[in-house]
């Protein structure tokens, strides 16, 4: 009983890590090695990185129930809509002037606005969520089609686009190019800024992990086992190390990659550190008790969703440097990419479970399925088809763990209503 | 003699580790309204779920015998065909569907894929006025009152051609009125040749409408009463469901003062969020010193949860009104936040549905109530929240592998200790603990009744709601007696026998249904009965009784 229960919590949470390393596998068979190439690994960054930002905002709505917001894709085209009208008006009139800085603010507070203006309908009026953020989805992109007036919008500003991941030059510019010898490896020459940073990186982890390991012991908490922390350290500073010496291969840091990283870092501490984050599983877990314990319930649920706004007008900053241009169909189907990334890393669609790893791991799958599908030509209608099945098989495993828990439940109800029989029923 | 309907011959039901049903028999006769009778958890509603095949066959010792054949259910369907229809406490009827509609679900009129409604409607009005509903079956059921929502039940059961007719609980959630129409009500479907069971906690209604009684205690029947030939008053049904010794089941308490009062309720009146015609709690009056444990006794529905909510942070109810005192001055408390920060905690008696987080940590679960304990508002400080955790886990002697399990992994025992600790944590001055022994075994009751003794001796005020007798009376310092929203007696725990108390309550009962009294000349017999009653147990089994409270609750 305890060895599979074990074994069937492993599973849950390493299932998707597990099935992202057999498709990338997979993939680098079926296309003869091309997914791995430096230059589609780039690419798997650049183009996912809105389901990465996007992902982190749902997660934080589906932590609270299960519940999603289905406005995100209008909401960049909306917020994207209103950032490049801002960028080029400001620019043709004011040339001499940065203007990308205001640009970007007022992305982003057009996103807090409408993340406002769903918490507020939701937490306060308890419209439900799949309603009210059905409402944004329409209003939202016709909003943005009348400020647009259904024609694109170039995004020129070249600071911009470097900054946020549009056009050929938006990487970490190599500082230490000059620094030292050159480094070729396989006829590639290396980016030394990468290879610096990432060398950082890994160290700075690796130091991290078994100084905090000995601060608890010294202070007399129980840790992992010696071995496993070393086993997981090791393969994590190795995917790293794999994972940059690619990058530093073609043109070294793409910005893009950046920003993921400070979005994706900033909410796993805020999930996991902070009360707001605490509060977020607990209204997840159980509604009401947390709510005799004390907590805002409204609050928390208007702070998931002003969150995702805040992070939907963050998302539409990056889609619209990496298309150039903002434009009446920008981000269509961009809240299913969200959803499903938070579903397939593992996130209850019940609410109350879920990481920024499992995040990170389900948009990263999505990426390397959609990639490799390409890759080998498999037609996009097919490409949609395999994506489904994937997301069902994701959510069908936690399904299943819930009516295990659920029939676990059932006995032990029928025991209490032995014992008493009278206080089941009120 | 008439003819013997159904017959249970020696059923034992057992759940894992526990004796529901040990040995029992039931006898009940055509033509007759058979009663029910025990303390919550004393097995009739296992048995009649064994009856009606909800616990199928195989799944319990005995027999079955009705109209003359040993029965073997394996479901509810099995059970209705052959004309045995349940009734639960909590009506089974769907708001948003007419009477009509309700009445025939599961067993629709015409054809399978073409409902005919003509049909359905035609049939629900006849057996509406069988029920004397005046009601047309196109009303929806969210706009009919639940005495009425209870006659639909029963015509529905009747459309189902119910020979024996087993009502839980019928009025344990109607008014007067309601209550009477509906034993009228049983008393003329009797007459018409129904054969009925009734399970009820209100002993003058037993007595008014039964023609036999059956007390059942701890699983097992300890006699019938015949309404013709025995003594069927209340204080005689009383004796047969508490006769029970009292072990020593309850730890002491040594030397704890008593300071001052430390929380004061004042007129309390609530009322309930969907029926809002109906009170919950009405004019009730309690108060709570330093450490001192109140316990408050009543029955299910007597409305001692709904009290306590409403209390805390008014979390349950409407229209409240009433006076709250904390350290002798008057608070208003709007959300359970400022309860708490006002130094009350409830200790729900639901840990699962609103005490605990069950799919977070043991962790995660302590600190909840009291997060600004572990943080500084905004970050939490992981390491003192883990100290924390551990602390309550070894304090209470949780058995948990470590900190870091998830509370739906716990037994019940185990579950309580942590939302125990939840609260202790949130460091409150008053805590009202609500069926604090529900659903867990004897040694784990053990230790949270030290757990109480211990909150009492570092000054905690701590109200205890329990449905359980033996329990208030051992472990409490003072007793407050609820029943049908309102408090009906206070006494001193020392003064206190399960006799008394039952007796309290059954008074108040039969006052406040003071129309059902007059009707029946048993009822006047009883009154004067009850009253003797009372000195009798005073008297006669005082000293039992006290010898028993003194092993539970001396002070």
């Amino acid at each position: 009983m305890d060895g599979s229960n074990k074994a069937l919590n492993f599973l849950r949470k390493y299932m998707m890590l597990i099935v992202t390393v057999l498709v990338v596998i997979a993939f680098y068979f079926i296309t003869g090695g091309k997914t791995l190439n430096p230059d589609n690994i780039d690419a798997l960054i650049s183009q996912n990185a809105y389901v990465f930002i996007l992902g982190t905002g749902m997660l934080l709505c589906i932590l609270t129930g299960g519940n999603i917001d289905l406005s995100v894709g209008s909401v960049i085209c909306l917020a994207g809509g209103v950032g490049a009208i801002i960028l080029s008006a400001l620019s043709k009139t004011f040339p001499m002037l940065q203007w990308w800085p205001v640009t970007v603010l007022a992305m982003l507070i057009m996103g807090l606005i409408v993340g406002i203006w769903h918490g507020f309908w939701i937490a306060y009026v308890k419209v439900p969520p799949f309603i009210a953020t059905l409402v944004g989805m329409l209003a939202f992109r016709g909003l943005a089609n009348i400020i647009m007036q259904g024609k694109d919008v170039m995004v020129e500003d070249q600071t911009y686009l470097d900054l946020f991941g549009g056009g050929d030059s938006c990487y970490v510019p190599d500082l230490f190019e000059k620094v030292g010898p050159e480094m070729v490896i396989n006829g590639n020459s290396l980016n030394k800024t990468c290879v610096f940073f990432v060398l950082l990186f890994t160290v700075v982890y690796v130091l991290y992990t078994f100084i905090n390991r000995i601060r608890l012991i010294r202070q007399g908490y129980k840790v992992d086992n010696l071995a496993v922390v070393i086993i997981k350290t090791v393969l994590i500073a190795a995917v790293v190390l794999w994972f940059g010496y690619k990058l530093s291969c073609y043109r070294g840091i793409p910005t893009a990659l950046i920003w993921i990283g400070l979005i994706l870092g900033l909410f796993a501490y805020i999930t996991t550190k902070t009360t707001l984050g605490r509060n977020l599983y607990a209204i997840g877990g159980n509604e009401k008790a947390t709510r005799l314990s004390g907590i805002d319930t409204r609050k928390v649920m208007f702070s998931a969703y002003a969150l995702m706004g805040i992070l939907s007008g963050f998302a539409a900053i990056m889609v619209i440097a990496r298309g150039k241009k903002a434009g009446p169909t920008i981000g269509d189907g961009y809240e299913m990419d969200a959803i499903a990334a938070c579903f397939i890393g593992g996130a209850s669609a019940y609410g109350g479970t879920g990481s920024i790893g499992g995040v990170i791991i389900g948009a990263a799958l999505m990426g390397i399925i959609n990639q490799g599908m390409s890759i080998a030509n498999t037609p996009v209608n097919y490409q949609k088809v395999v994506k489904g099945i994937v997301l069902i098989i994701a959510v069908l495993f936690d399904v299943i763990m819930q009516m295990r828990r659920k029939g676990g439940k059932k006995k032990k109800a029928a025991q209490v209503a032995a014992v008493q029989e009278g206080g089941a029923k009120a | 003699m008439a003819k013997v309907l159904l017959e249970m011959r020696s059923i034992t039901k057992t759940f894992p580790g526990v004796k529901a049903l040990d040995n029992v028999n039931l006898k009940v006769e055509e033509g007759e309204i058979h009663a029910l009778v025990g303390e919550n958890g004393a097995g009739k509603s296992t048995l009649m779920n064994v009856l009606s095949g909800i616990y199928p066959i195989g799944t319990y010792e005995g027999d079955i015998i009705y109209n003359g054949e040993v029965c073997r259910f394996h479901n509810i369907k099995d059970s209705e065909k052959k004309g045995i229809v349940i009734i639960h406490q909590e009506l089974a009827l769907i708001p948003y569907m007419t009477i009509g509609e309700n009445m025939f679900l599961g067993n629709e009129q015409g054809k399978k894929y073409n409902i005919d409604w003509n049909k359905t409607y035609a049939q629900a009005d006849m057996y509406l006025e069988m029920v004397g509903l005046s009601d047309s079956s196109k009303t929806l059921i969210k706009d009919i009152g639940t005495g009425k929502q209870q006659l639909v039940e029963i015509a529905k059961a009747l459309a189902k051609h119910a020979k024996l007719l087993i009502l839980d609980e019928p009025t344990s959630s109607l008014n007067e009125t309601d209550s009477r129409a509906l034993l009228d009500l049983m008393k003329r479907l009797k007459k018409e040749g129904m054969t009925m069971i009734i399970i009820s906690h209100k002993l003058n209604e037993v007595s008014y409408v039964a023609d036999k009684i059956t007390v059942i205690r701890d699983g097992s029947t300890i006699e019938t009463l015949d309404a013709k030939t025995d003594d069927i008053s209340e204080s005689r049904i009383i004796k047969g469901m508490v006769g029970r010794e009292i072990t020593d089941r309850f730890p002491k308490r040594h030397d704890v003062p008593i300071g001052d009062v430390m929380m004061e309720v004042d007129n309390w009146t609530v009322f309930h969020p969907e029926f809002a015609e109906r009170k919950v709690c009405d004019d009730v009056s309690i108060n709570v010193r330093a450490g001192e444990v109140v316990g408050i006794y009543g029955l299910m529905g007597a409305g001692r949860t709904e009290l306590a909510m409403s209390i805390f942070g008014r979390s349950y109810g409407i229209g409240i009104s009433g006076d709250l005192k904390l350290r002798g001055k008057s608070v208003v408390l709007k959300s359970p936040k400022q309860a708490i920060e006002a130094g009350l905690a409830y200790v729900t008696e639901d840990r699962k549905g609103n005490g605990l987080v069950l799919s977070n940590s043991i962790l995660r679960n302590t600190t909840l109530a009291n997060l600004s304990g572990v943080s500084n508002g905004i970050f939490i400080d992981q390491d003192k929240e883990i100290e924390v955790a551990q602390e309550y886990v070894d304090k209470l002697k949780t058995k948990t592998p470590s900190v870091d399990q998830l509370v739906g992994n716990l037994s019940g025992g185990n579950q309580q200790k942590v939302l125990l600790a939840k609260w202790m944590f949130a460091n409150p001055d008053v805590l009202i603990l609500d069926e604090p022994t529900r659903g867990i075994d004897v040694g784990a009751k053990y230790e949270i009744y030290c757990i109480i003794n211990d909150l009492a001796k570092a000054g905690k005020s701590v109200v205890m709601i329990s449905s359980e007798l033996p329990e208030v009376i051992g472990m409490s310092d003072r007793i407050y007696i609820m029943n049908q929203a309102k408090i009906v007696g206070e006494m001193k725990a020392s003064e206190a026998t399960q006799e008394n108390i039952m007796e309290v309550i059954v008074k108040q009962g039969s006052e406040t249904d003071a129309a059902l009294v007059e009707d029946v000349e048993i009822k006047t017999d009883y009154k004067a009965d009850a009253e003797a009653g009372e000195e009798v147990s005073a008297a006669e089994e005082g000293g039992e009784a006290a010898e028993n409270t003194e092993e539970g609750s001396e002070v």
